[in-house]
């Protein structure tokens, strides 16, 4: 049953995607570890570092294209999901710390030694165990999506104000994370991590290795993003998206498809999460600010809503770009980015995917129209 | 007649917008096999009764009991359409970014929770059935065309072989030949007729010729109750019914 589900999923995109995928688990690390430094093919740590970012955004978009484009849940808030996913992993990485903070606590991080706090708080219990920390990663997103979603959709809220309260939702998650005594280290968030599961987090072969572990989890939450659209659930999550009512008058209670796809998207982005923090060194509050949201939503809208492999590639472009534009023209990259979601709005309403299909759809039928003969009119 | 022996039985059922009752104290027995056919000037509470039925809208009094006993009142639109009763609306609402054939798989009868649905592959059985209907509403040809490129009357009946799939028991359909062609309508009326025999079905409509090629009984709607029952000919001699849609 799981092959014909996987063989279901699996399209030409899937494939393609895939490939590209396998071959950076391959080129990456050889070119960052085998390769010499000075070698042209050679990739610093900090490019390593920087494209595993990528990947941890494509994931994030991936989860929102799948409640956005599939079932037209516009999520404005699925930074919150992913910055919490970030979190778990980030108080791991506190606990692995150890005594080897500043000062020199054997088991309080440093922020609450300055906080003068004399014990750890229950919730931090259980994170110096990397299991207990990745079942958190997908948990605390999930069953906050869950209660959020049986809430939401329960009562029947949609669209536009659908979206306003997950933007809500994501801020006030930060206001929280902003409070010292909320335990998460305030504005500063946790940071100066030194080992993950043992292993020196700035060496070069513990990036490589996180590198290649967001590529896998790229994958494997393609693959399931893409099966399940592929499944007749998919099919009802479109219909859902299109028709709601009409889908409950044929008796499918259309509140538990909605929470099935929102819950799995938020466990999708927790994942995200946790793999983006160790490769970027910091997770603090500001993940939950509303542009970040946004930013995700802005992806997938370039990408090409809905088609799962449009928002991995929005994600990567638009922040290669972002990259790119924040380094040589800094005040102009905020500009860049509207400007950018207003051009794909008004001229590519389906992405940059869709202004592929549209060219290839466009190209058999010009090369139809110059093989009839010159003088006859076309139909 | 008691309630057990009924389909449907709706007692004293009224329903208030803001003040506007539109239904007022309605009450309506279909039997099981029956095919009735609902008339009515614009707003007599037509689809105002649908919506109760299906659970759209929820009463403010009175009942309204399935198979003599259960309580629709209590359930929301899931639970009733999976009771046996479908809907088919004015408007054509098909899933229109969805194929002809994922249309009716969608519709047809199978269990709808989540994680059935997606481990779901239709059965020989299934695509049997889903052949069928397409036969029957002549859609054979474009099964694999998108929804939303049909033309109005083949919404229509796609929207009909949906119900087809779903198999209920009681079929609601709300003005079914509006906007066809004489062709269409024809058609459409056929569809219908093969459908009572093994549903019942309640038709609104406001086309007469229509009701008439049904010939079946018919209860005429004024301003949310029934005003009069029995077969086109005896309501359209009743002088309340003229009155009523000459508007006197």
């Amino acid at each position: 049953m799981l092959t014909r589900f996987l063989l279901m999923g699996l399209d030409k995109k899937a494939g393609v995607l895939l490939a590209v995928l396998a071959v950076l688990a391959v080129a990456v690390p050889v070119m960052a570890l085998a390769a010499p430094p000075d070698s042209p093919w050679h990739l610093s740590t900090h490019t390593v570092a920087l494209l595993g970012k990528y990947l941890c955004f494509a994931l994030l978009a991936v989860a929102l294209d799948l409640v956005w484009g599939y079932v037209g849940i516009l999520s404005l808030g699925h930074a919150a999901f992913f910055a919490l996913g970030g979190y778990a992993m980030g108080m791991y990485l506190m606990r692995q710390i150890g005594p080897r903070g500043v000062y020199g606590h054997p088991v309080l991080p440093d922020f609450m030694v300055f906080l003068n706090w004399q014990e750890l708080p229950w919730y931090w219990h259980g994170f110096d165990q990397f299991w207990f920390a990745a079942l958190m990663v997908v948990a605390v997103p999930g069953v906050l999506a869950f209660a959020f979603g049986w809430f939401a959709f329960r009562s029947r809220v949609t669209g536009v104000y659908l979206s306003i309260i997950t933007q809500a939702l994501t801020f006030a998650l930060m206001l929280a994370f902003f409070r010292n005594d909320m335990g998460f280290g305030g504005n500063n968030g946790l940071t100066d991590f030194k080992t993950i599961l043992g292993f020196d987090i700035q060496a070069p072969e513990t990036r490589v290795g996180l590198f290649v572990a967001t590529v896998v989890a790229l994958a494997a939450g393609y693959t399931l993003a893409s099966c399940v659209v592929a499944s007749k659930l998919g099919k009802v999550l479109v219909a859902v998206r299109d028709a709601e009512s009409r889908v409950r008058f044929l008796g499918y209670e259309t509140e538990r498809y909605k929470l099935f796809a929102w819950t799995l998207s938020a466990c999708m982005a927790g994942v995200a999460g946790a793999l983006y923090v160790p490769q970027v060194g910091i997770i603090n509050p500001s993940e939950f600010s509303a542009a970040s949201s946004i930013e995700a939503v802005i992806w997938v809208a370039v990408g090409g809503r809905g088609t799962l492999a449009g928002a991995v590639l929005g994600a990567v472009l638009v922040n290669f770009g972002k990259s790119y534009f924040t380094a040589a023209l800094p005040e102009l990259w905020l500009f860049a980015l509207g400007g950018l979601f207003v051009l794909v709005t008004l001229f590519l309403p389906k992405g940059l995917l869709g202004l592929a299909a549209q060219v290839k759809g466009r190209w058999p039928s010009g090369r139809a129209m110059a093989a009839k003969p010159a003088g006859q009119k076309g139909i | 007649m008691s309630a057990e022996d009924t389909l449907l039985y709706l007692d004293g059922v009224s329903v208030s917008f803001d003040g506007f009752r539109a239904l007022n104290s309605l009450s309506l027995i279909i039997e099981p096999g029956e095919m009735r056919a609902i008339i009515g000037p614009n707003g007599a509470g037509k689809t105002t009764m649908m919506d109760v039925i299906t659970g759209k809208t929820r009463p403010d009094t009175g009942t309204i009991l399935f198979e003599g006993g259960t309580d629709l009142t209590a359930l929301r639109e899931a639970g009733i359409a999976n009771l046996g009763i479908g809907r088919k609306f004015q408007r054509p609402t098909v899933f229109e970014m969805h194929t002809v054939w994922d249309n009716l798989e969608l519709a047809l009868k199978a269990p709808r929770r989540p994680l059935k649905t997606l481990t779901y592959s239709a059965t020989r059985d299934d695509r049997a059935r889903i052949e069928e209907i397409l036969d029957i509403t002549g859609l054979s040809p474009k099964r694999d065309r998108q929804a939303g490129s049909l033309s109005h009357g083949e919404k229509q009946w796609l929207e009909i072989g949906m119900l087809l799939a779903q198999d209920p028991k009681l079929l609601l359909v709300d003005e079914p030949v509006a906007g066809m062609t004489d062709a269409e309508t024809e058609q459409t009326a056929r569809l219908l007729k093969d459908i009572a025999g093994k549903h019942s079905v309640i038709v609104v409509e406001h086309d007469m010729a229509f009701v008439r090629e049904l010939g079946v009984k018919v209860t005429v709607l004024h301003e949310g109750s029934v005003l009069a029952e029995g077969s086109l000919d005896a309501v359209s001699a009743n002088q309340q019914v003229v009155d009523v849609y000459l508007g006197r």
